[in-house]
């Protein structure tokens, strides 16, 4: 069989190693991402001109990220190079065996045998009362923030959600010189011990996390967990102005800042798998829809593949060996040869990565029941400023019990974002007030483009 | 099983069926109304959301003013908004034979109170100074707007339940038959519902029922291909619809109150009956973008965030089939409006009704009598 | 670095604080008809957050928006150019001479071109 035509869409850990191990079995894969720069999020690289040593900019990350842009660099060469990488290039859509990308208003069709999908994740958001306010940012977006343009979000600021990233970013801003006002975490202390076992399959990070945490309570941080949002005070005038929440026995405390940086772990980036037809299927831990995957990244559609957090979230390591992977699926399907012994050591290393996943789900949950809990005068869809209380209206004055239902009536997931930031929590919303369970309200239907396509693009011939 | 029994059984919930549910309740008909999904998701939902009037068929106008009058008191009425703005349909033309269209269309319609006037590339540029320099001559109907799809049938389906109808949503049927003096449907559960009259307001699937009572009708069925900008400033008031000389070239959109415009055209697409859905084609996205600014040069400033399809029944003469069935007693049809049906959705629901309740309706719709396809099939 | 201390956050005239990496060129911009510094290598949503506390009014509702992700997921931080362009600042890096503006066109941006 002659070489299959492989295209990777993402150049972070998933895709640059899936690239590396396709090189190496003699393929040159098409590698298309989004971002000026390999690395995707958090490896993320700082502009060429910035100075920061990778130390001080990845901290106890450093050598895997340093070590993924040295193997990046060499696939990319001086001189041609092994594979053929798109940068600044999006994939807005999939149709009969062509990715259709754009680059700089040009757009192109480009046919694959292969894909592999390495689209990453996003910050998962669980709304509150005042979140629109300016001075809201994800979590994701204040590493960025700082990794990326050593800026702070604001001159004082609050860190809120669940998860580890919760944690390693507000040490991170600590150790920076910025004023970080409090780290209030949502999940109780005592789920982290009950994840004590499914944690200790990577004690390394496990290390780090507690470390991290000490650390920001040596810096005089106040460090909160089993809190509950009640709301982001703020103004049309100034943005955010500060936080309240009910802490873990009950009492409402504040906290003034001027930015909020806020996330309840991440969500995959799933439109493109959506548009290439993949089947998915509910998954009640993390209760949300991902794509169904077989063995090593296979989809339910033949020559569409999926790894890293875009398939489902295992963090930077786990990425790196969802992306080989799929290469090794990839070959094999195509009938290249493989070694099987590679093939079953990445999958045991795998396994531990997954084993951890879970005690990272368990020890930090999606806060589902704020949903509930949310005010009607909280706005739930950011884009177009829908509010809590008019998507239950839709749900119980107009019947929609389903999530696409409801976005046509009441526009929760119609904005520009197209539900990235509003999906799971409105279904979970539209959930409680219709009194079904969550996987009854179905999920989004993707539709291309997957980012906004600039109407002014032209074809490339 | 169960058996449910009414005056009339309406078979398909969209705008036409809803419709005709409502007004057919308003004259004290007791209804049921079947919907194999969510009332207004097929067609009714998808298409473009013009409610113009200027370019239909002549013999339609009055259908379509009828049609009109009940679109101008649709929150009064259906007790809901389904954001129509009237601020006028544009059709543009960009060449001499262009502008001698809309002349004689002008001509042909001008009793029918539409208020055409024909402007000069000039003069709309003066009155709509986005238009490009392209642009010849158009023909403005003052009057005629758009509303939004996803409201409207929704909206009307809720509005008949509140009347009395009885409606049944996520029930597929699987037969509708007629046994003696009544008909009985059949749903994929088993439930039967029953009724002296029946109604197929079925849309891209009335010709499967159709057919089963000995009237099979030329029907197929397309996808169109629609996009929507993100929100920006209110600019554009009425919708715009260029001439063009092949479906590819086609273009036409509208701004919402909101500040999204959306924007068709570029042809259709095969719609995939089998699973019921519809895919937008990228290339043809693509051509549609590549249409607009050739209307209005600012939109190559403004991104698209979202496309769409549906599935729509066109029938090969472009008219519906709509009227009393020419072989069955009771029975009526109100499907393949062939693109053009969401203005003549509340018309067509009461002139069904009327039609229905006393045995005729003082609006002309011969022309989309069923039974003209046997008679061309006779003289063939 | 202690965290002792919370004085009560003064309204700056900027959203974002840079901590390090002051070292390099000035790039100048217009936010508002008011020149602006930025430095090479920001992207245009840090250029505009160091000089004003937002990007732009929201279509609906009152709050202004600053931004959300930082990422090019959010679509929150689509600007305007004065010249009726759109820009996504957080994926854009700034350039000399760029004219932003962080209130609404009004009608006009169908007239621009």
């Amino acid at each position: 069989m002659g070489q299959p035509r492989v295209i990777i869409v993402g150049a972070g850990p998933a895709g640059v190693r899936c690239a590396e191990t396709l090189v190496a079995a003699g393929l040159r894969p098409t590698v298309v991402d989004e971002n000026r720069r390999d690395g995707g999020q958090i490896y993320r690289r700082q502009p060429d001109n910035f100075t920061r040593p990778y130390a001080k900019l990845y901290g106890t990350e450093a050598a895997g990220a340093q070590a993924l842009h040295e193997s990046f660099d060499a696939l990319c060469g001086k001189s041609g190079g092994k594979i053929d990488y798109l940068p600044e290039t999006l994939a807005w859509n999939i149709a009969d065996g062509e990715l259709h990308v754009t680059h700089n208003q040009r757009t192109r069709s480009l046919p694959y045998d292969a894909l592999v999908i390495c689209s990453g994740a996003t910050d998962r958001l669980m709304p509150v009362k005042g979140w629109h306010y300016a001075g809201t940012y994800s979590l994701g977006a204040s590493q960025i923030a700082l990794k990326s343009q050593a800026c702070a979000i604001g001159r004082q600021i609050v860190f809120m959600g669940t998860g580890p990233l919760l944690y390693l970013v507000a040490s991170q801003y600590v150790k920076a010189g910025a004023r970080v006002a409090a780290v209030l975490d949502t999940s109780p202390f005592m789920r982290r011990v009950a994840a004590l076992p499914k944690l200790l399959a990577r004690p390394a990070v496990l290390r780090n996390g507690l470390a991290l945490v000490m650390g920001l309570k040596r810096a005089g941080v106040p460090v909160l967990t089993g809190i509950t949002p009640i709301e982001i005070k703020g103004s049309p005038e100034t943005g955010v102005q500060g936080v309240v929440i009910r802490d873990n026995r009950g009492n409402e405390r504040s906290f003034e800042c001027d930015a909020v940086a806020m996330g309840y772990h991440l969500r995959p980036e799933t439109q493109l798998a959506d548009l290439a037809r993949c089947a998915f299927r509910f998954d009640h831990e993390t209760r949300q829809w991902l794509p169904e995957t077989g063995e090593d990244g296979r989809t339910s559609v033949p020559g569409v593949y999926l790894a890293g957090d875009g398939m489902r979230v295992l963090g930077a390591d786990g990425a790196e060996i969802g992306g080989r992977l799929a290469a090794l699926a990839v070959l094999k399907d195509f009938k290249c040869p493989v070694s099987d012994d590679e093939l079953f050591a990445l999958r045991a290393r795998q396994a531990g990565m997954e084993r951890f996943r879970r005690g990272l789900v368990q020890a930090f949950p999606w806060p589902a029941q704020q949903a509930a809990q949310l005010p009607d005068e909280a706005i739930v869809c950011r884009c177009e400023a829908i509010t809590a209380g008019e998507l239950r209206r839709t749900v119980c004055d107009k019947g929609a019990q389903e999530a696409n239902r409801a976005k046509a009536l009441c526009r929760v997931g119609m904005g520009r974002c197209q539900g990235r930031y509003c999906g799971n929590a409105g279904a979970e919303v539209i959930a409680h007030a219709a009194g079904v369970p969550l996987e009854q309200v179905g999920r989004l239907r993707g539709q291309a483009p997957v980012k906004p396509l600039p109407i002014a693009v032209s074809e490339e011939k | 099983m169960s058996v449910q029994k009414a005056d009339v059984v309406i078979v398909g919930g969209g705008i036409m069926g809803a419709s005709s549910a409502f007004f057919l309740r308003k004259r004290g008909l007791s209804v049921i109304l079947l919907e194999r999904g969510l009332i207004g998701q097929q067609a009714s939902g998808v298409n473009f959301g013009n409610t113009r009037r200027m370019g239909r068929p002549i013999e339609e106008l009055p259908l379509s003013n009828r049609s009109r009058e009940i679109w101008l008191k649709f929150r009064e009425l259906f007790g809901d908004d389904a954001e129509l703005l009237l601020n006028g349909h544009l059709r543009l033309g960009f060449k001499p034979e262009h502008e001698e269209r809309m002349v004689r269309y002008a001509q042909d319609a001008q009793s029918f109170g539409l208020g055409m006037q024909m402007m000069s590339g000039k003069a709309l540029r003066e009155r709509y100074p986005y238009l490009a320099p392209e642009v010849m001559s158009g023909c403005l109907a003052p009057y005629d707007g758009h509303a939004n799809p996803r409201l409207a049938a929704p909206a009307i389906g809720r509005a008949a339940v509140r009347e009395g109808a009885q409606v049944f949503e996520n029930t597929e049927i699987v037969s509708v038959e007629k046994e003696g003096e009544e008909f009985r449907v059949t749903a994929a559960d088993g439930r039967v519902f029953r009724a002296p009259a029946a109604l197929i307001t079925a849309g891209a699937w009335g010709d499967r029922i159709s057919a089963s009572f000995g009237e099979p009708v030329p029907m197929i069925v397309k996808g169109p291909q629609m996009a929507v900008t993100e929100p920006v400033p209110y600019a554009i008031g009425p919708t715009i619809g260029g001439i063009a000389d092949t479906f590819e070239q086609t273009v036409y959109f509208r701004q919402v109150a909101r500040g999204n415009i959306v924007i068709g055209g570029g042809g259709h697409e095969l719609p995939d009956m089998v699973n019921r859905r519809a895919y937008v084609n990228p290339r043809r996205t693509l051509m549609t973008l590549g249409n607009a600014p050739r209307v209005v040069p600012a939109l190559a400033n403004l991104s698209i965030i979202r496309v769409w399809s549906g599935i729509e029944g066109y029938m090969k003469d472009s008219r519906a089939a709509m009227g009393p069935s020419g072989r069955v007693r009771g029975l009526y049809y109100a499907f393949g409006f062939s693109g053009e049906g969401f203005q003549l959705g509340p018309g067509v629901g009461d002139v069904m009704a009327e039609l229905i309740a006393t045995g005729a309706t003082s609006t002309p719709i011969a022309h989309m009598d069923i039974g003209r396809f046997a008679r061309a099939e006779a003289v063939a | 670095m202690m965290n002792i201390s919370r004085p009560k956050p003064g309204l700056s005239s900027s959203r974002f604080a840079r901590l390090a990496e002051t070292e390099r060129p000035a790039v100048c911009i217009v936010i508002d008809g008011r020149p602006a510094e930025a430095l090479a290598g920001d992207t245009l949503m840090v250029a505009i957050l160091n000089n004003a506390r937002e990007l732009r009014e929201s279509e609906f509702g009152d709050a202004r928006r600053a931004g959300f992700c930082l990422m090019g997921a959010c679509q929150d931080c689509w600007v305007w150019t004065v010249d009726g362009a759109r820009l996504r600042a957080c994926t854009t890096v700034v350039e000399e001479g760029m004219q932003i503006v962080t209130t609404q066109p009004g009608a006009a941006w169908a007239n621009l071109v």
